[in-house]
């Protein structure tokens, strides 16, 4: 990708997905409509077909995810986009495409739940993404974005990170990211690698042996096989990939825990709480799996207690509760159904926990 | 600095357009800005709002509690909004419209009859300018011709035509935020 190529432009986040995509080296989208990231089909649309690429609505999410399936086992760089009930409805084929060892990429705009819920924005489907992605032993490596040019810059970079690890990878959002608009230095188009993967089935002559794609292992040695491969690539991924951001205080009474838009709006908080004489450090992790923990762990040995903001009734809090071990209370803010915890909330709850 | 605008009114004033182009001009202008709407599903006539974030350090939040600064173009909108402004605030108020003063009593209030200048303007669409030059004016956060290049940026070419009557309502909407100034304020 060209750093120097980028230009400055204002756009939502759905429109900043989509053109990450591209400038990641998509060249194919099956997708079914959804609320709240619709702009990025309709982006993907028309302007895949102008960099060559393939747009296809499928008939169902169900249909779209296997189309992904199809595509990566053929070495393709694709992907799908939907929001909260139509990942739900990809979970199997998810998993079949982990089995299958197989990278594609997709993006998640959360929206209010469980059911059908609303378009309102949530972060209610973090165990979705991580501890879900179908049945087995797998999970979506997961991307938490907090503006909208880390929409664009993580989508492009999340088909690098699926092709290292061969795995699907999530980027992980909500309604409010995906339909606001901020400042985005946009990359250009970059060309899809060839799809002549060593893996990939398709024309090969007889230059090689045929490859079978598949996720049926007979043998349990053979399956616990996979499995081992598939847990060595999660780890490297740990070591190579784990990443996140602090914000406030160098000597916190208080550490702050939050991703994507929640992250945001403790952000405002942590400035809100030193005005008020409470020193407080976010902590923002911008990948969920891998998981973060050494800075969390590292703060909660110096903080008097830890507070947890999320758009959900309690998920994103038990991987902090996880990498805290009890070093000090954690306490969740959490709004569900639409609604997102307000920086007024946050810092009270802030107050109250160190007065 | 830091800017916090909340736009509301009904979907067809054109609020979502008239925020996204404060933001960008604000962008323009070498600030951080973000732009937030919500709205109802109705093409036309629905409530309508965003919130806009204007800053020199970062943005944070782009969701505001208590904005300082409330642009409200319709009855439902002031009624619905007008409360929620900042203490020491400040209210745009359509008077075209709105005929009751809503909000509390520790905000400032201006009234702009944005629909009868953008009637004697000859383009009825330009209400939302004539209310976005008039924060304008009252409060120099923008200038005039940031405004209008943004605007002109983020127009379709087949609307370019439009851009002498929309920049007349920004300017009258201008001279009214900027009469409305205290001295020395």
């Amino acid at each position: 990708m060209s750093e120097t190529q980028r230009t400055r432009e204002f756009i939502t986040g759905n429109e900043a997905t989509a053109r990450g995509a591209i400038a990641g080296g998509c060249r194919y989208f099956f997708g079914y409509p959804i609320t709240p990231q619709n702009k990025i089909p309709e982006y993907m649309s028309a302007h895949l077909p102008e960099v060559g690429g393939v747009f296809l609505q499928a008939e169902s999410e169900v249909a779209a995810i296997n189309m992904v399936y199809g595509a990566s086992a053929a070495g393709a760089r694709v992907m799908t986009t939907s929001s909260s009930p139509g990942i739900s409805l990809m979970q199997e084929g998810l998993s079949y495409m982990i089995g299958s060892e197989l990278p594609c990429v997709l993006v998640n705009m959360v929206r209010g739940g469980p059911g059908l819920g609303n378009i309102g924005p949530a972060q209610s489907d973090y165990w979705l993404a991580t501890r879900g992605c179908g049945h087995g032993d797998g999970q979506c490596i997961t991307l938490t974005p907090n503006s909208v040019q880390e929409l664009h810059d993580f989508t492009a970079r999340a088909f690098e990170i699926a092709d290292r690890y061969r795995n699907p990878t999530m980027v992980l959002a909500d309604a409010i990211l995906a339909n606001m608009m901020e400042p985005c230095d946009v990359l250009p188009p970059t060309e899809m690698p060839p799809a002549d993967r060593p893996y990939a089935v398709g024309p090969h002559g007889q230059e090689r042996e045929r490859n079978i794609v598949n996720s049926l292992w007979v043998d349990f040695d053979e399956m616990e096989e996979v499995n081992l491969r598939i847990q060595e690539r999660y780890r490297q991924a740990a070591e190579e990939i784990t990443d996140w951001e602090e914000y406030g205080s160098d000597e916190p009474e208080v550490l702050v825990c939050a991703y994507g838009i929640s992250s945001r709006v403790c952000e405002s908080a942590v400035d809100e709480a030193g005005k008020a004489g409470v020193q407080a450090r976010l902590v923002r992790p911008k990948t969920v799996f891998p998981f973060p923990s050494e800075p969390i762990a590292k703060w909660a040995e110096q903080a008097k207690c830890a507070v947890v903001v999320e758009a959900s009734m309690g998920q994103f809090v038990e991987d902090v509760r996880l990498a805290v071990e009890g070093r000090c209370p954690v306490e969740l803010v959490g709004h569900a159904g639409g609604n997102i915890p307000a920086v007024s909330e946050v810092v009270a709850r802030i107050l109250e926990m160190t007065s | 600095m830091r800017e916090e605008i909340f736009l509301g009114g009904l979907g067809g004033q054109g609020v979502l357009l008239g925020g996204q182009m404060m933001a960008r001009a604000g962008m323009d202008a070498g600030l951080n800005v973000s732009w937030f709407p919500i709205y109802s599903p109705e093409v036309r006539g629905g409530s309508t709002t965003c919130t806009i974030v204007i800053t020199d350090g970062r943005v944070g939040s782009p969701i505001c509690e208590r904005p300082e600064t409330m642009i409200l173009m319709d009855p439902v909108a002031a009624n619905t909004f007008a409360p929620q402004v900042a203490e020491g605030g400040l209210l745009v108020l359509n008077s075209s419209m709105i005929e009751q003063p809503p909000g509390h009593e520790d905000c400032e209030t201006l009234w702009v009859p944005a629909n009868d200048i953008a009637v004697e303007i000859g383009n009825e669409r330009t209400v939302n300018m004539v209310m976005i030059g008039a924060w304008a004016g009252r409060t120099s956060a923008l200038s005039i011709e940031g405004i209008a290049e943004a605007l002109q940026h983020m127009l379709p070419e087949r609307h370019h035509k439009h851009m002498p009557a929309n920049i007349a309502a920004l300017e009258r909407g201008a001279e009214i935020g900027a009469e409305s100034r205290q001295p020395g304020g």
